[in-house]
């Protein structure tokens, strides 16, 4: 392995990182609106949220790469602001890649609040305990393993992207060379051993990161 | 001045989401004394939970609340339910379940300020036999003393009106025997107003102090639980096991016999042996259909429990053939369910003196 090689490595971990901290913070908040509310905004929110999961990654690219440009609505608040653009650096991948894998941590958030009983909430109302609160310490201990799963496939998905990354962070290294687009380089220069390492690596650690999320909840570990 | 405040006042107006022909709008106007117990009875689907609810501001209601002398619900005001002084008992106990026993009390307690607080956790605790269930979570318990946990929380909520939603509707027979007692000391030791809704009149004779008689969303009938159960233009005098209730206090026991002797009203009676002590309150239950009435005192009859009683109201009964007797002693009232032929024959009529011979009284609690 070469520094490029490393160097994808650490910047796909910290892309990982940053986007699935992102993802939780933002789908929190979103995932209980789309849970509680009965607007009928919600539904159409829903239908945006859930896109990328069946868009291929290089439309989405596509029209971020026009959003974030020069002439774009958000390249010209970047540039106003005097952030310069997003694209081909590692804050435009960022933005990408939260748009990119929003599916993969709203659902499952959505789905462990729906699993909180209504009636629990209504009791805790009852107890004097503002929405917040009740939030706080009840829907968010009994949605644990929703996290859990959320922030397993917000973060694997991150790391296996490659479309999104492609058309909008191009190949730069340390900044927004990451693994898998590191891969590609390497199959594309004939380099194929230097390309086992890396997949064969991508492979094992996809496997071992579900097999982990598979049986802690078969174990019951996070079940409450 | 301040009885005059003690109420609770709730005009409602709630239509269901879902108007289908059997549902109906809830619409009442009611004003109840915040104190004892206040049952809400009447079939099922009839709005009883929906007006608990409504009072609670769990289901949004056009129209007006107010407890004492704080607005719940005005025409421009919504008091969120959880800034409301209430404590609620659902029908299924809703335990936090990732908290132990003690977690569930506590998140009461916690939310409660320290000079707020009415009433001591080891209080509750004990008086619920709580204490070998703390570290439990509440998947580990039974239907019965999961609603325990749930009458506890709510008392350590410091609540200044209680709302239970038949809390006894989803438990086994047992566990229903199991509780009711808690409930009946609640009620004797504890000076917390409580609205309580139910269907059972098991439940209705051992805790009501009000009755409020609710019919397809409107009220059909308030007041006092002895006179609404005997009052015959009412459903309940109607009923098969059609009932009154009287306040009673255990005289003495005469255990060669096997049996108690109680006062009530306008005089004593005989009951089964009880094993309360002399001088406590307890309630006798007298149904309808075991209440006979002849014109002069029988001696030498089987019969041992006889009144003597004012006729105070004849009314027809459901069965054309039977007519119910609403019958006086001092300011109480029983009610005798007999043949519209025996009343004619001896000529009964209102503001008449009687006996009334009573085959079996039943004490409960």
């Amino acid at each position: 392995m070469n520094t490029d090689d490393l160097n994808a490595i650490w910047l796909t971990l910290k892309l990982a990182t940053v986007v699935t901290v992102l993802l939780l913070l933002l789908c929190t908040p979103l995932a209980w609106w789309l849970v509680r509310t009965k607007s009928r905004v919600a539904g159409v929110i829903n239908v945006i949220v859930t896109l990328p999961l069946v868009l291929p990654p290089t439309v989405i690219g596509f029209y971020l790469l026009l959003l974030m440009g020069p002439h774009g609505a958000v390249g010209q608040i970047t540039q106003a602001l005097g952030i310069g653009l997003l694209p081909f650096t590692f804050a435009g991948l960022v933005v990408a890649s939260v748009l990119y894998s929003m599916p993969f941590v709203v659902q499952p958030l959505q789905n462990a609040f729906e699993s909180v009983d209504e009636p629990l909430l209504e009791a805790a109302a009852t107890l004097r305990a503002s929405p917040f609160d009740t939030f706080c310490y009840v829907v968010l201990p009994l949605a644990v393993p929703g996290y859990v799963t959320a922030a397993t496939l917000g973060f694997a998905h991150t790391v296996g992207e490659f479309g999104v990354v492609l058309m909008l962070g191009g190949n730069i290294p340390g900044a927004t060379q990451v693994l898998s687009v590191q891969i590609y380089n390497h199959v594309e220069a004939m380099q194929f051993s230097s390309a086992h390492w890396l997949a064969g690596g991508m492979l094992l650690f996809s496997f071992v990161v579900l097999s982990l999320l598979y049986g802690v909840r078969k174990v019951g570990l996070f079940r409450v | 001045m301040s009885e005059m405040v003690n109420v609770l006042r709730a005009r409602l107006l709630h239509r269901y989401e879902k108007l289908t022909p059997d549902r109906f709008t809830l619409d009442c106007d009611i004003s109840l004394p915040m104190q004892g117990f206040t049952v809400i009875s009447g079939r099922s689907g009839c709005g009883k939970t929906t007006l608990l609810r409504c009072i609670a501001g769990l289901t949004r209601s056009e129209g007006e609340v107010h407890f004492r002398e704080q607005c719940w619900q005005g025409a421009k005001k919504f008091l969120p339910v959880y800034q409301r002084p209430l404590a609620y008992v659902f029908q299924q106990p809703a335990l936090f379940p990732h908290m132990d026993v003690r977690g569930n009390l506590q998140f009461a307690l916690d939310r409660v300020k320290p000079d707020a607080r009415k009433i001591v956790f080891d209080d509750v605790v004990s008086w619920l036999e709580l204490g070998n269930f703390l570290t439990h979570k509440p998947s580990q318990l039974s239907g019965g003393q999961q609603q325990r946990v749930a009458i506890a929380r709510a008392l350590l909520a410091s609540p200044q009106l209680l709302l239970m939603d038949e809390p006894l509707a989803s438990l086994d027979v047992d566990s229903k025997a199991e509780i009711l007692p808690y409930l009946e000391r609640l009620h004797t030791q504890l000076s917390i107003p409580v609205l309580y809704v139910t269907h059972s009149m098991d439940e209705l004779a051992r805790l009501a102090d009000q009755l409020v008689l609710l019919e397809n969303g409107k009220v059909r009938a308030v007041g006092d639980v002895h006179e609404l159960l005997t009052r015959p233009d009412l459903p309940l005098a109607h009923l098969d096991d059609a009932a009154a209730v009287l306040e009673a206090s255990i005289l003495q026991h005469d255990e060669h016999y096997h049996l108690s002797q109680v006062s009530v009203e306008g005089g004593s009676l005989t009951v089964a042996l009880s094993t309360l002590a002399v001088g406590s309150k307890t309630r006798v239950r007298i149904l309808a259909r075991d209440v006979s009435i002849t014109l002069q005192p029988i001696e030498r009859s089987s019969i041992q429990n006889s009144l003597r009683v004012r006729i105070a109201e004849i009314g027809p009964d459901k069965d054309a053939a039977r007519v119910l007797v609403r019958l006086e002693l001092g300011s109480s009232c029983i009610l005798a369910r007999i043949t519209r032929r025996a009343s004619d024959q001896l000529a009964l009529e209102v503001g008449q003196s009687v006996y009334a011979h009573i085959k079996t009284v039943a004490l409960i609690s």
